[in-house]
């Protein structure tokens, strides 16, 4: 069996969502005869033609809206953002049309929203954003982060089945990078459920995305027994996983990309001082990007992205405790 | 050679004449009930600009999609939405279209009556909607999608972008623009410049039509022909109505920026007293008798329709209902 990247497990995941039900289509910016700005969507419309893979104007808000449109009369659209930077441009539509559609008049909208994110690859700061919690923020959507092949491929067909409004992030610095065998047959990645991709007993780490292969490689190198949860899914959060882990370990470090305000390290160390507070020996530890812009310069987006020293940092910090 | 004018049957005449009453008398009963504190929150009021609606929404055929705006409440009625729901939806009952969830004309059902519920945010229907039409092609079926945008929604992008997006895709789209002089406190003028607005439609290629908002059969007869021109394969429509917004922006807003000699000259171009002249006084008075009798219907029904539960709104979220957090520790 041959290894596939991240990139082509995304492709697999879209190209057989649509071979299997003919209400997928997808619509975005050069995604057609050019395959997208990172050939994510290659060889698909040669395959299944252009009424179904459908190059737009240069206007999210527009290919927002009419996915849910097209959504409201049955069919399941998948939209690309050429970069995932650029669904601020359609932030409007995402949270206040799609996002309360079912809420307020009882009408699901079953569309998936994916594009290239996160920074590492010198995008400076309009392509390579963690816009991650502005939509885990915003009542109505999910949002999945895969780290890996398996993750991405059984995430994207969760996401295209699902019958709510998915937001799937595309880790741009592992499109190519990452490469696994994955599963033959047909399966999913709930949404909604985290991964212990290592177990131990000393400490947890709770991150997702990108970083989840940066941890993996700081807690190789420690001496200690650490567990490391990688998310998958920002919203829902799988608050149980962490919790019971944070119950064997007694100490959590959350490390994640995005900027530290309002970040979903938060989130989770709130839940963690409500539901296991008494299991607790050290204080909860986040590691994250610092409030800015993501800077263009390497000396400078090295420093605003977590590196695995900070990791290791903090790691050791808690397991002094 | 003018486009052929599809001739409108007396019946039809008698039951766009009924909508129009019935879509008068509720906004009329809705201003009373706000004033006696029965019904809260934003009331807009369709006063004087009824035809536009009722005259549009009849044009459609059943398996058609239509997406109404805040005063568009006529539409609903003519697509089989009922006093009641509109009622209930301003008393925020339990029993409204949305249970409570949203108020006013925010509410909709796609499979029974193809009508989509707008939101707040203007012109967001225009790309929606293209989306309904490109996603009934999609399945080999051709419904024309259709909805209204004010004189100051089309300053929001969303309009440039849907139409630009149906117009690249030949959707079967009819966007019809109500030009009812003032967005809120501003008038047209201070909004944008060209004198008809329809002639934004030029960006996209598309030569829109002008006509006169406070004539039933005229809106009915312009609106029917974009439709079939849609519906033909013509790709997305744009027509543009005159009317005038006889109230304020909305219950609040006593509108005295409004010229009262304007005012006055629209009033007398009140639709309902230009289209009664067709009718004998024998069909006015039974037309009247009926909308009475089903505004005091809806009227009771929402009045004695109880109040949603409070923990309701905790459900419907997303299909899941145990997705969305909420008990806290202590009581797990």
């Amino acid at each position: 069996m041959a290894e596939i990247t991240y990139l082509d497990a995304i492709t697999k995941a879209l190209g057989d969502e649509m071979e299997r039900d003919p209400s997928v289509f997808l619509m975005g910016e050069d995604i057609g005869s050019y395959g997208g700005a990172f050939r994510v969507t290659k060889g698909l419309q040669e395959r299944f033609g252009a009424e179904r893979v459908i190059d737009t104007p240069i206007a999210e808000e527009a290919f927002v809206g009419a996915a849910i449109g097209a959504s409201y009369v049955g069919m399941r659209p998948v939209v690309e953002f050429q970069f995932i930077d650029f669904i601020a441009c359609a932030f409007d539509m995402i949270v206040n049309f799609a996002g309360t559609s079912r809420y307020r008049w009882g009408q699901g909208v079953p569309i998936t929203m994916r594009g290239p994110w996160g920074g590492a690859v010198r995008g400076g700061p309009f392509h390579s954003r963690n816009p991650e919690m502005w939509f885990a923020h915003s009542p109505g959507i999910k949002v999945v982060a895969p780290s890996t092949p398996t993750d991405a491929l059984g995430l994207m067909r969760a996401c295209i089945r699902d019958n709510d409004p998915c937001l799937f992030l595309e880790h741009k610095y592992l499109y190519r990078r990452i490469k696994e065998v994955v599963p033959q047959e047909d399966y999913i990645i709930p949404i909604g459920k985290a991964k212990v991709v290592e177990e131990g007993d000393d400490l947890t780490i709770v991150t997702y995305g990108m970083m989840v292969h940066r941890c993996l490689e700081v807690v190789k190198d420690l001496d200690a027994s650490i567990e490391v949860i990688d998310l998958r899914s920002i919203y829902p959060l799988d608050r149980e996983a962490i919790v019971q882990s944070v119950q064997k370990t007694s100490k959590l470090l959350v490390v994640h990309e995005d900027t530290r305000t309002g970040g979903i390290a938060g989130e989770i160390s709130a839940t963690i001082n409500e539901e296991a507070f008494e299991y607790l020996s050290a204080p909860v530890i986040r590691v994250t990007a610092p409030d800015t812009p993501v800077p263009y310069s390497a000396p400078m987006e090295d420093f605003f992205l977590v590196q695995p020293d900070e990791i290791a940092k903090a790691a050791k910090k808690l397991l002094a405790y | 050679m003018p486009p052929r004018t599809p001739k409108i049957s007396k019946e039809q005449k008698l039951q766009m004449y009924h909508d129009l009453v019935l879509t008068r008398a509720l906004d009329d009963r809705a201003q009373a009930l706000y004033r006696q504190g029965k019904i809260t929150g934003g009331l807009f009021s369709s006063l004087g600009q009824e035809a536009i609606s009722i005259g549009a929404a009849h044009a459609l055929e059943k398996e058609d999609y239509v997406a109404p705006m805040i005063r568009n409440s006529g539409v609903v009625l003519v697509r089989g939405h009922t006093a009641r729901d509109i009622m209930t939806q301003y008393f925020a009952r339990a029993t409204s279209p949305t249970g409570g969830k949203d108020n006013s004309q925010h509410f909709g059902d796609v499979e029974r009556t193809g009508v989509v519920s707008c939101i707040s945010m203007l012109a967001t229907l225009v790309p929606v909607m293209a989306g309904m039409a490109l996603g009934a092609r999609l399945k080999g079926e051709t419904r024309v999608a259709m909805t209204f945008i004010g004189d100051g929604a089309l300053s929001v992008g969303d309009f440039y972008e849907g139409m630009n997006f149906a117009a690249i895709q030949n959707l079967p789209l009819v966007v019809i623009i109500e030009n009812n002089g003032y967005a809120y406190s501003t008038p047209t003028e201070t909004q944008t410049l060209p004198k008809n607005l329809v002639d934004k439609g030029l960006a996209f290629g598309i030569k829109g039509k002008v006509g006169d908002g406070n004539d039933v059969t005229e809106v009915y007869r312009l609106t029917r022909q974009a439709v079939d021109a849609a519906r033909a394969g013509k790709g997305p429509q744009l027509l543009e109505f005159k009317t005038f917004r006889i109230r304020g922006h909305a219950v609040h807003d006593p509108a005295e920026y409004v010229p009262p000699s304007v005012l006055e000259s629209w009033k007398k171009k009140d639709p309902i007293e230009r289209f009664e002249t067709e009718f004998t006084e024998a069909e006015r008075a039974d037309v009247r008798s009926k909308v009475d009798e089903t505004v005091e219907d809806a009227v009771r029904f929402a009045d004695e329709s109880p109040w949603p539960e409070g923990a309701e709104a905790l459900r419907g979220v997303f299909e899941d209902d145990s997705i969305v957090p909420y008990t806290p520790w202590w009581e797990k």
